[in-house]
């Protein structure tokens, strides 16, 4: 799906950043958001942060995952997909 | 259901009662159709107001000819498929990418071009195939990694590509006028890369009304309220309700890399056609990349399952339970069409979560 997870930066390395989302910590690309910085809320998509987003909206769409989707990568449980590519 | 949904919802109700007539919007993203589905937002929609899914799943777009070149990547020596996950299960002309695998092919999912890149550091001695489907969003991950690539030097990385962008397919449905559209509930996270702004040519040169919604059940109530809304009061605008996360113009370093790595191509779609300007090659800086050029692929013809309707499907001008496969001879287990694979498909949604259950008639153009 073109589902983007929200997660915060908590460390920074040329061209890549750590993000915790929602306790995973995952690697990923900041070629797309060159000018987030730690502490910054960044939607993840397939590996790269694709925008910034500002912490209460970020806090909202988690709400909604952990609702709608039941565990905390976005990804539906039991499914295989990777996330998405759909717009 | 929230007290904000409840709201939101009797919101919803009342602009509906207000315009006295039918509308039919459709919703042109997977994730939208999923997140419609999931939440149970389809069985609470008003009566008169009907919501088509559009040709927003990636996979099921994909035109059969590439689905096939992709198999027939798989099966040359020494190849390694690197592919998003849905893509593995699209049955082709001579089996699945998964059928392959389970004869001997390399192919390995991966959720991002990062670990395709590093697949191919990893075996020089081979050659890594990505599967470059997907839409604005997952494009700009695609050319990051033909820059790494070509930075790196990495000669045994090459792409079969696959981008397509939203708003020519918007245009073409349009312009094709099979399916009566009052307005379109524009996709979250594309918009997040090509700015809401990018709508602004459907408003003007078809006058349907476009609104941009992320996909939580307040959003995706607030984007159908305001379609509903322009209806009633007779205006035809973009609106913007996820401006939190979608600026206007988009992020401009994706489309900057877009811009540079890419250029626009005519090229075909699942039953839609090809559509002029509505996917990406690679420019010819990077062309050498081409998985296309770089093993002398002939893409040959479209060989669609004669019986599958997913071409119509994804174009809004059938629902799934009106294909005499649907839940008999193509279920998840074993699909026939792109649209029961992927997990965003109407036809996956619609037997997940019974999308059949509401019936109510569907607009044909007179």
């Amino acid at each position: 799906m073109c589902l983007a997870v929200p997660g915060k930066i908590i460390e920074k390395y040329e061209g890549e950043a750590v993000v915790d989302l929602q306790g995973n910590r995952l690697k990923v690309s900041t070629a797309l958001t060159p000018e987030a910085g730690i502490g910054d809320w960044v939607l993840v998509h397939a590996g790269f942060a694709i925008t910034q987003l500002d912490e209460a909206e970020a806090r909202e769409t988690w709400d909604y995952l952990q609702q709608a989707f039941g565990d905390s990568t976005g990804q539906p449980a039991g499914d295989e997909d990777t996330p998405g590519t759909a717009p | 259901m929230t007290a904000a949904v409840a709201e939101l919802q009797q919101e919803l109700h009342d602009w509906c009662r207000r315009l006295g007539r039918r509308a039919q919007f459709m919703e042109v993203c997977g994730t939208h159709t999923v997140s419609i589905f999931r939440s149970g937002l389809r069985s609470l929609l008003p009566d008169n107001l009907r919501l088509v899914s559009g040709p927003g799943c990636p996979v099921c777009v994909t035109a059969q000819r590439h689905i096939d070149a992709a198999i027939a990547l798989a099966d040359r020596p020494g190849v390694i498929i690197a592919t998003y996950g849905d893509m593995v299960r699209v049955p082709g002309d001579h089996g699945s990418l998964e059928l392959r695998r389970a004869a001997g092919a390399d192919v390995r999912v991966v959720n991002s071009t990062r670990t395709a890149l590093q697949l191919a550091r990893d075996n020089p001695d081979r050659t890594v195939v990505f599967l470059a489907v997907g839409f604005e969003t997952t494009a700009p991950a695609t050319a990051v990694a033909i820059l790494e690539a070509d930075r790196a030097n990495l000669a045994n990385f090459s792409v079969l590509m696959c981008h397509k962008l939203v708003v020519p397919a918007m245009m073409a449905l349009l312009s094709a006028g099979d399916v009566p559209l009052d307005g379109f509930l524009c996709p979250g996270h594309v918009s997040v890369i090509i700015g809401a702004n990018a709508y602004q040519p459907i408003v003007n040169q078809h006058r349907k009304s476009c609104v941009v919604a992320g996909f939580e059940p307040e959003q995706v109530l607030r984007g159908l309220t305001g379609l509903v809304r322009q209806l009633v009061e007779g205006c035809c605008e973009l609106e913007n309700v996820y401006a939190a996360v979608v600026s206007p113009h988009g992020n401009h370093t994706a489309l900057a890399l877009l811009e540079r790595v890419f250029e626009p191509i005519d090229t075909p779609w699942r039953a839609l056609g090809t559509i002029p300007n509505s996917g990406l090659g690679l420019a010819p800086a990077y062309r050498r990349f081409d998985a296309v050029e770089r093993f002398g692929l002939t893409i040959g013809p479209d060989r669609d399952h004669p019986a599958c309707r997913c071409g119509e499907v994804i174009q809004g001008k059938a629902t799934p339970a009106e294909c005499t496969l649907f839940g008999t001879a193509c279920t998840p287990l074993d699909p026939v069409g792109p649209c029961m694979v992927s997990s965003e498909g109407t036809c996956s949604a619609w037997f997940k979560y019974g999308g059949a259950t509401r019936a109510v008639p569907r607009e044909t153009a007179p």
